[in-house]
């Protein structure tokens, strides 16, 4: 999508044009004719009025589009006393995520809808108003205008209103404007000019001036050879490329990934997206375009065309972002600006308007054959006045595409993943040889079109573009490009395109063969259960929170305590699931629902990054997320949808400072923010305990607690999860719910062990047959999980173990104490061989046993390294010990 | 006595091919990594051991690779450890269980992971094995029995608590079947009549007396098979062209090796001098009931001595009992009190005796060529 490089730190200042034009009384409303925006350090201002198509600030870089309605002054003098009142443009990534798929179609990029959600906030601050831009309304199934490099012309066909997509009316489109839309070309001349400026924050601006020169001088000497200089620039000229780096941006999304773009694609493309005659070479146009100028004063020709190249001649500048620059700053010549510059390259491509002085002035640089230049402007001459405003544009299109070839090739060239068509090769090989034939095979094709073309005219220009493609440049852009734009698994950057999927299995799985089976895959944790049971109260709870908030357009927060297994989480996934349903039903707004978990997560702070990409899908490190969610917590969007936000294992999130706490439980106090956060943790008295005061506070007392099941309840979700499966007799079943509320009431054990229970009797009706679990099943279930190991163990333990475990308990009781040193124990253990009648073992054998108890922590032992002096304690009651080795 | 811990298999294949194959197979043979290996074809399991993965990062990354994930390039795996994590939940959750092929985790010296931080690993292993994505088993290997105990509230109550205990409750008869079963060459042995006379002398070897006296006490002392397995590997290590079958006295001469007391062995290789401050230090223990002493004493000690039986040891210099203070010292036979940190000059650093008196009095008894005089001052109640 577009982005509009609206956070450019130039401060815009607004005023009003003229006096009110129509006075509320009674609101004490003063309605304006229209909005005057000037940029700072630029002299030039841009007019808005009614009518207009206009960009708002929105969040994360994007801007809304609108059209504007009415403008008025609230009358309190204050800052933000100057309001606009619009009708909302919704872009395709504005809608619901789970809506999208309505459309029924691929977006194209530049398509908008109306938004027609009645009850939706249309009132703005005028101060957030950034700049116009054009909306087209198309018919339905007329196909999208191709351009691509047109990103400052947007198209609506349909309408949202929140539940599906449907033709605009027309009328009310042209209703609630004060102007008629315009629909195409027309519609461009109604701009004013100025806006544009504003529009891409593209600042008139000494800055932009010195930074090019800069670059020229670098790259007559230094040719771009290190990366860093490149980097250095895409920043530093915001002002000059934008829209260059945008259209590379345009065209490259639409083109699938792998899939090659052949030059007269492009360019077919660009072409059809002008609307110009589609069979035209690129080279065609740009002729027109240059000379659309000398047919206004033919006097100017060849000073005319001579300005637009010598710069490049001089400075050898790369003629695409000379191309691109000259596009975009092109439409903003005014005259009076014109006087002011010293550098009129841009006056090349123009509107005949008023470019008389300025072209004057260049001429003194020109030191190029105008010889061939007057030829060529001569012969071509002729028809395309009219076409002026969109003529910019071409030659804007046919450096896009210059520079998208190259990137095509370069990126070509740097993974071996794409094949190259042979003659394409040919055409874009960035040596000097190459580049005289790719433009003879240019210039044959103007010939072979129009037929009246010689090559001659060709010459200057590919002489001019053999500098800037010297191979020193290669190695300059492909860095910057390949890893962002290609997904070629080669590079190290690529891992991120990388899907998470686990290979699909080679055999079906199993269907349940019989009861216990069917019964077994029913009791697994993991099995959705159509309903909750037991859990109706704090369901219901959390719905009604919840819903209240979605309702409401607040925001608040909840704080859901519990043991484990207590159905906590399923209960809050339950409540977003009937929540999703109702709104699917439009009984409530539609919301988003994000979730992240404490223990999923490496560190707190890697929160606010799920967060972020869950919400937006960007990318970014913690502090840059943290950053950019509390803008966008605190930026007023009132299209924006409810976040509901459920913070599993809160207390893992705890920092010494507690920031990651703090900021989950402020977001939801902002009044913009609209996020409903439900937040899960263990302990009750958890904001009591971990939380400084003002998270706490945040917090806020709506708490609920999950009390841990009782055997009645547990029995219930046995029953229910096996939904009339009779697998388990009754008697078991209560055997197991009353076992396990005793112990811990968690629902997952409870589980666990029927399962268990399960495969026991199924194994034994193999011998016996009898088909229902019975109590004898769930005994064994549950010595098996709960029984302790220990005992066992000792009885499995070999002799001599035995008798080291008997010398310890003696030697406790010799000592009258619970701890013993390794030597102490030994002397007994060898009284004891003794009295045993065993050969006595030596003191490195004694060490070994001693070791291996206490490796399986039958014994609880010191580091080894202290040897005798080793302490020797019991891990297992003494009475235990001798139970077992009684038995045994 | 070990035990394998295997949390709830998601899919019902995986129960029925993966745990309970593993608990016969080591019921057989006590071999509990042995016993979960083998059962899958890689790819489908990923292992990881507590010794090599020391924590969730690198447990993680080492998972990634074995699963061979798209972030894997070559060998290596890229992004940090939260994007790991992220991308393995990720594609864990991806899959469900009807479509994604089941993933066998192996955490060896499972213990180990249960003192990662947080558990972070443990508990997202756990809770994926219990919700409805990617089948996967998660088996833990642990010797210890007390592991549960380990893990945190949350997830211990994740843990499907279904555990195996590979305990050896054989008898002394199984022990020696065992013995003779490790020992024997398969039928199909390339050198039939060879593989024939091996087999036989094996035979002879279990009736035998001596060898099974020397079993026997090898089955008292330990039932683990690794240490069986150290025995027999001695034994066979004799095995030559000119000796080609085990006879019972090498099996008597190895376990005399293996059962000897290390300590007692590197008290034959002491000097005399050396021997008489053990001896003195001896006499300090008795003395002072256990207490820690320093050179200074355990010389004084040896003055004593001395100075009563001058004839029979001769009078070294302070600095020559020095250097013999310190050569115990490095063997280890004497252990400072204090870390190498607290700097206390040489002569007073207090010190532990890491002998027995039984020890000292069987190497006095074996010391080739003791004078009398030293072996009665060892004897006698008081220095």
């Amino acid at each position: 999508m577009s982005r509009y490089f609206t956070r450019l730190k130039k401060r815009r200042v607004y005023s009003w044009i003229g006096g009110p034009s129509f006075i509320d009384r009674k609101l004490k409303h003063m309605f304006y004719e229209g909005l005057c925006i000037k940029t700072d350090g630029n002299t030039n201002t841009g007019c808005i009025r009614p009518g207009h198509y206009i960009l708002i600030e929105g969040d994360e870089d994007r801007s809304y589009v609108a059209k504007l309605l009415k403008l008025y002054d609230d009358g309190t003098g204050t800052r933000s006393s100057k309001h606009a009142e619009v009708q909302w443009f919704v872009r395709f990534h504005e809608v619901p995520q789970n809506k999208r798929k309505r459309l029924g179609r691929d977006p194209h990029p530049n398509e908008v809808f109306l938004y027609e959600i009645p009850n939706c906030d249309s009132d703005i601050d005028a101060e957030t108003i950034i700049t116009t831009v054009q909306v087209q309304h198309l018919e339905e199934n007329s196909p999208f205008p191709a351009a691509q490099s047109q990103e400052n012309s947007l198209y609506v066909k349909l309408s949202w209103d929140g539940k599906s997509f449907s033709p605009v009316n027309l009328d009310l489109l042209l209703q609630s404007g004060g102007k008629p839309v315009l629909p195409a070309s027309s519609h461009t001349d109604s701009l004013p000019k100025p806006d544009l400026d504003v529009s891409r924050g593209l600042a008139v601006d000494s800055p932009s001036r010195p930074t090019r020169s800069a670059r020229q001088q670098h790259s007559s000497t230094s040719k771009y050879s290190q990366s860093k200089e490149l980097s250095d620039r895409q920043p530093s000229n915001v002002i000059s490329t934008p829209t260059a780096r945008k259209k590379l941006q345009l065209s490259n999304s639409v083109k699938p990934p792998g899939s090659k773009l052949t030059r007269d694609d492009v360019l077919a493309e660009l072409l059809d997206e002008d609307r110009a005659v589609s069979s035209l070479e690129a080279e065609v146009t740009r002729r027109r375009a240059l000379a659309s100028k000398p047919s206004s004063s033919p006097s100017k020709k060849p000073r005319d065309l001579c300005i637009s190249l010598s710069p490049i001649r001089g400075g050898q500048i790369t003629q695409d972002h000379q191309l691109a620059n000259g596009t975009q700053i092109g439409p903003r010549l005014q005259p009076e600006e014109l006087v002011k510059r010293t550098l009129k390259r841009e006056s090349r491509a123009e509107s005949t308007e008023g470019e008389t002085p300025s072209k004057r002035k260049d001429s003194i640089k020109i030191d190029a054959p105008l010889d061939i230049l007057i030829e060529d402007g001569g012969e071509v001459g002729g028809p395309v006045v009219a076409v002026t405003p969109r003529s910019r544009r071409k030659s804007a299109q046919v450096s896009s595409a210059r520079i998208q070839q190259q990137l095509n090739y370069l990126n070509r060239k740097q993974s071996t993943d794409f094949d190259v068509d042979d003659d394409e090769e040919d055409v874009f090989l960035p040596t000097k040889k190459d580049l005289k034939s790719s433009s003879e095979e240019e210039s044959e094709s103007v010939t072979g079109r129009r037929g009246s073309r010689s090559a001659v005219p060709r010459t200057p220009r590919s002489s001019r573009k053999a500098p800037s493609r010297t191979p020193a440049k290669t190695p300059n852009k492909t860095p910057r490009r390949t890893p962002s734009k290609t997904p070629v698994p080669r590079t190290p950057r690529t891992p991120r395109h990388a899907t998470p999927s686990i290979p699909s299995r080679t055999q079906p799985t199993r269907k349940p063969g019989n009861v216990l089976e069917e019964a077994r895959a029913r009791l697994h944790v993991s099995s959705v259960p159509e309903s909750l049971p037991c859990r109706e109260q704090e369901f219901q709870d959390i719905f009604n929170f919840v819903e209240s908030k979605v309702m409401d357009g607040t925001g608040g927060c909840m704080y859901i305590s519990g043991v484990p297994g207590t159905g906590k989480t399923a209960t809050v996934h339950e409540v977003i699931r009937c929540l999703h349903h109702a709104a699917e039903q439009d009984e409530l707004p539609s919301f988003c629902f994000i979730e992240i978990n404490g223990m999923k997560m490496t560190a707190p702070h890697q929160a606010y990054v799920q967060i972020l990409q869950m919400l937006t899908g960007q990318k970014a490190t913690a502090e840059h997320a943290a950053a950019l969610l509390e803008k966008r917590f605190s930026t007023p969007a009132p299209k924006r949808e409810t976040t509901v936000l459920l913070v599993d294992e809160l207390d893992l999130l705890w920092t010494r400072k507690q920031n990651v706490m703090y900021n989950l439980f402020d977001w939801p106090t902002r009044r913009q923010a609209k996020l409903v956060v439900l937040a899960i943790a263990n302990t009750m008295d958890l904001p009591e305990r971990i939380m400084i005061n003002r998270v706490a506070s945040r917090l806020g007392l709506t708490r609920m607690s999950f009390q841990p099941y009782s055997y009645k309840q547990l029995q219930q979700i046995i029953t229910s999860r096996l939904n009339r499966v009779r697998a388990f007799e009754d008697d078991a079943l209560q055997l197991v719910s009353r076992k396990v509320a005793a112990l811990s009431g968690d629902a997952r054990r409870c589980l666990d062990i029927c399962r268990r229970a399960t495969e026991i009797c199924e194994f034994s009706s193999q011998r016996s047959g009898s088909g229902l679990v019975a109590m004898s099943h769930v005994m064994e279930a549950l010595d098996e999980m709960f029984s302790s190991p220990y005992i066992t163990a000792i009885r499995c333990a070999s002799v001599q173990e035995q008798i080291f475990l008997k010398a310890v308990i003696a030697e406790f009781r010799r000592l009258g104490l619970e701890e013993a040193t390794f030597q102490q124990v030994f002397r007994q253990h060898l009284a004891l061989c003794r009295v045993e009648g065993l050969s006595p073992v030596c003191m490195s054998e004694g060490l070994t046993t001693c070791l291996r108890l206490g490796a399986c922590r039958l014994l609880l032992l010191e580091s080894s390294h202290r040897d005798l002096h080793l302490r020797v304690r019991l891990n297992v009651s003494q009475d235990d010990v001798l139970y077992a080795l009684k038995e045994g | 006595m070990e035990l394998l811990i295997a949390p709830a298999p998601q899919s019902a294949a995986w129960s029925r091919r993966g745990v309970p194959a593993c608990k016969a197979r080591g019921q057989e043979a006590r071999g509990k990594t042995s016993g979960s290996r083998r059962r899958l074809p890689r790819g489908w399991r990923s292992e990881v051991k507590g010794l090599l993965q020391t924590d969730d990062r690198i447990a993680l990354k080492e998972i990634t690779r074995q699963l061979h994930l798209e972030n894997v390039v070559g060998d290596k795996v890229f992004g940090s450890f939260a994007e790991n994590l992220a991308f393995l939940l990720e594609a864990l959750k991806k899959g469900d269980r009807s479509s994604s092929r089941p993933v066998l985790f192996i955490l060896d010296e499972f213990d180990l992971f249960a003192h990662h931080k947080n558990q972070t690993l443990l508990y997202n292993l756990f809770d994926v094995s219990q919700s409805a994505q990617t089948p996967v088993a998660v088996i833990g290997l642990t010797c210890r029995l007390d592991v549960l105990e380990l893990l945190e509230k949350r997830v211990k109550s994740r843990f499907s608590h279904r555990q195996i205990h590979l305990l050896s409750s054989f008898r002394f008869k199984q022990y020696l079947e065992i013995f003779k079963m490790q020992l024997s060459l398969p039928e199909d042995f390339t050198d039939r009549r060879f593989a024939e006379e091996w087999n036989q002398n094996i035979k002879s070897l279990c009736e035998d007396r001596s060898v099974e006296d020397v079993l026997q006490k090898h089955f008292c002392s330990s039932k683990d098979f690794r240490s069986l397995h150290m025995l027999l590997m001695l034994a066979l290590s004799r095995v030559t062209v000119s000796h080609p079958a085990i006879k019972p006295t090498d099996l008597l001469e190895v376990s005399r090796l293996c059962t000897m007391d290390s300590k007692a062995n590197i008290l034959h290789g002491l000097s005399v001098l050396e021997l008489c401050l053990i001896i003195a230090m001896k006499h300090l223990n008795d003395i002072y009931d256990g207490e820690p002493f320093n050179f200074q004493m355990v010389h004084n000690e040896f003055q004593k001595f001395i100075q009563r039986k001058s004839h029979s040891v001769h009078n070294f210099e302070k600095p020559v009992v020095i250097k013999a203070f310190e050569h115990l010292h490095q063997l280890e036979l004497i252990k400072p009190m204090e870390g190498p940190s607290v700097r206390t000059q040489k002569e007073y650093q207090l010190v532990k005796l890491l002998l027995d008196n039984s020890q000292i009095m069987d190497a006095l008894q074996k010391y080739p060529q003791c004078p009398t005089d030293v072996k009665q001052w060892a004897a006698s109640a008081f220095g």
